[in-house]
């Protein structure tokens, strides 16, 4: 589950009241007071990790580090280690299409149901927040109720395609080559629902008269949504994108509760690798580098983000 | 005449959208169904499922509550603890920039929206190492500090939003009254944010009440044991038992439905207000 935060700055503020400068900073330092905890929280449990993660990758830890408390430092001995194993580019790799496709599903079909329920119709509301429960479940379990159903010999899915007389025996996640796509599935599944959301309120603020001109002018159904619906979507879009990149880029739970990274490491990303090297093999050196290079896509990506936001404003 | 012939079909049309709608909820909530079905043929085992449950057998969740019912409870003290260190620390801050101009607000707030950047799995790298030091692994409060971050930047932000539009006069009347900073915030302006305030705390409840990675992370030992993590240990110790794994699924699902069904304006409100301003 994910809901993230992204806000145009807007200050409403009392004007500084007139008085001498003691007292003036008297009371500054209790308007201080209000904000100092939280700034420390975020430091220690967002800026501090950041850095402590450069450092670790610097250093060596074995399983022995926890009872000697030694992790020497070993230069980019970590770095080089990492980047040599194959299967640091595999992860990579299934990152990248993991991403991708997560994200071109779920906003696809988010997109659709949106337009689907910004037509009116009977219960309407009701249907829109009943499907917002797939989201709300925590995602380990909605991975472990998957993993029941996707079962190659007595899941509910390979019965009832070979109900239909389609092939009933798909690995769906015991073989290499179908596993990545059935947790991408999975994770389109889980993401439909937040797309929708906000897609829907975003359609919410399209002017009518918009539409009304558009259907003036004799436009088709498709070219209305092409040269209405879309261009006033897109602040939306891109909020919704981003979103979606920043937590399917860097996803764990499902995947450990679906395949736990396997079969034969065909469903290892960049989140279950760093987890592997750090928490299984306590190589807390290695699972730094590999989450410092998650760290660096995902600040590349912000960095994007943010030009095209200030382009869009001007 | 014209119009006679219309509305009939345009009322059809309409409850035609109403069957596709619920056939399109039917396959999003499938798996959920499946889950709960499952859970009520304990029997079936390893073996294939029938569609519907043959009748009331509750044994798989008679079962998963012997073996989940501390996992729950865990689950239920460190997500209550999460949200009351979420409001605690985010109410004031939120208050503070939206109300005070201080110098560098902005670039808290910028520093707020960047944290969700971070991804979970590079904290709890950094933070298991830290609580070794700090002796806080296994042990509830360091999980609850743990998932508590996971709400408070959105909290911030949404409390934030709301706010910034609560007139400085109705503050500053409060003070002329001779209230201080604390009391006008606790008396003042803290019920006038109810709403913000209990869309943050649903929300920062959901997010520690899902999490699993710091459960995973911060924890060797069976003591601080959440319900995420103990299904997910479950079912790599009992490969066969499937009607109990769904059974405690089920449970480890109600309180997002209950909170769907009973605040569900709240739900939408921290969806939409949180991300698209």
């Amino acid at each position: 589950m994910t809901t993230s935060t992204v806000t145009a700055p807007a200050t409403v503020a009392q004007a500084p009241a007139p008085g001498p400068a003691r007292l003036r900073g008297r009371r500054r330092l209790a308007q201080w007071g209000f904000v100092a905890p939280a700034v420390v929280f975020m430091l220690l449990f967002f800026g501090y990790p950041l850095v402590r993660n450069v450092v670790m990758s610097f250093q060596h830890y074995t399983p022995k580090t926890f009872f000697t408390g030694e992790a020497p430092f070993n230069g980019s001995d970590n770095w080089s280690n990492v980047f040599r194993d194959a299967l640091f580019g595999k992860a990579l790799w299934h990152t990248l299409v993991f991403t991708a496709g997560s994200l071109l599903g779920q906003f696809c079909a988010g997109l659709a149901l949106a337009v689907f329920f910004s037509r009116r119709f009977p219960l309407n509301g009701v249907l829109r927040s009943l499907i917002l429960l797939p989201w709300l479940v925590p995602m380990v379990v909605s991975g472990i109720v998957w993993r029941r159903i996707l079962d190659q010999d007595t899941g509910v899915l390979n019965s009832f395609l070979g109900t239909l007389g389609l092939d009933g025996s798909t690995p769906w996640l015991t073989d290499p080559h179908m596993a990545l796509l059935s947790v991408i599935l999975v994770n389109i599944w889980i993401g439909i629902p937040f797309n929708m959301v906000i897609l829907y309120g975003g359609l919410q603020e399209i002017p009518r008269e918009l539409y009304e001109a558009a259907s003036l002018d004799g436009a088709s159904a498709w070219r209305t949504f092409r040269s209405v619906t879309l261009p006033m979507l897109r602040p939306v879009i891109t909020v919704v994108l981003v979103l979606g990149f920043m937590s399917t880029v860097k996803i764990l739970d499902l995947i450990l509760a679906l395949t736990d990274g396997g079969p034969a490491d065909a469903t290892q990303t960049l989140g279950t690798l760093t987890y592997q090297n750090s928490f299984v093999q306590l190589d807390f050196g290695a699972g730094a580098v590999v989450g410092n290079v998650l760290i660096l896509i995902s600040a590349v990506f912000a960095v994007f983000y943010l030009r095209a936001n200030r382009t869009e404003g001007k | 005449m014209a119009t006679e012939t219309v509305k009939p079909r345009g009322g059809r049309r309409r409850w035609g959208s109403t069957v596709a709608g619920v056939l399109v909820l039917a396959v999003m909530l499938f798996p959920l169904y499946w889950m709960l079905n499952t859970a009520l043929q304990p029997e079936a085992g390893l073996l294939e499922v029938d569609p519907v449950p043959h009748g009331l057998d509750l044994s798989g969740f008679s079962k998963a509550l012997t073996d989940q019912g501390g996992h729950l409870l865990t689950s239920l003290v460190v997500s209550l603890g999460a949200v009351a260190i979420c409001l605690a620390v985010a109410a004031p801050a939120a208050y503070g920039l939206a109300q005070f101009r201080l110098r560098g607000s902005r670039t808290i707030v910028f520093g707020t929206l960047i944290t969700q950047m971070v991804p979970g799995i590079v904290i709890a790298n950094a933070l298991y190492n830290s609580y070794v030091d700090l002796g806080l692994v296994n042990s509830y409060f360091g999980l609850m500090l743990a998932d508590a971050s996971l709400g408070i930047p959105f909290s911030i932000v949404l409390m934030r939003s709301f706010m910034v539009s609560i007139p400085g006069e109705v503050v500053e009347a409060a003070q002329v009254d001779g209230a201080g900073r604390l009391r006008t915030f606790v008396q003042v302006v803290l019920p006038m944010s109810r709403n913000s305030l209990i869309t943050s705390g649903l929300f920062a409840f959901l997010f520690s009440w899902s999490d699993f990675m710091f459960a995973l992370t911060l924890n060797t030992t069976d003591d601080v044991k959440p319900v995420t993590l103990g299904i997910y240990q479950y079912i790599g110790a009992h490969v066969g038992d499937w009607g109990s794994v769904m059974a405690a699924s089920v449970l480890s699902a109600i309180p997002a439905a209950i909170l769907l069904v009973l605040a569900q304006k709240y739900i939408a409100a921290g969806i939409t207000g949180g991300s698209v301003k």
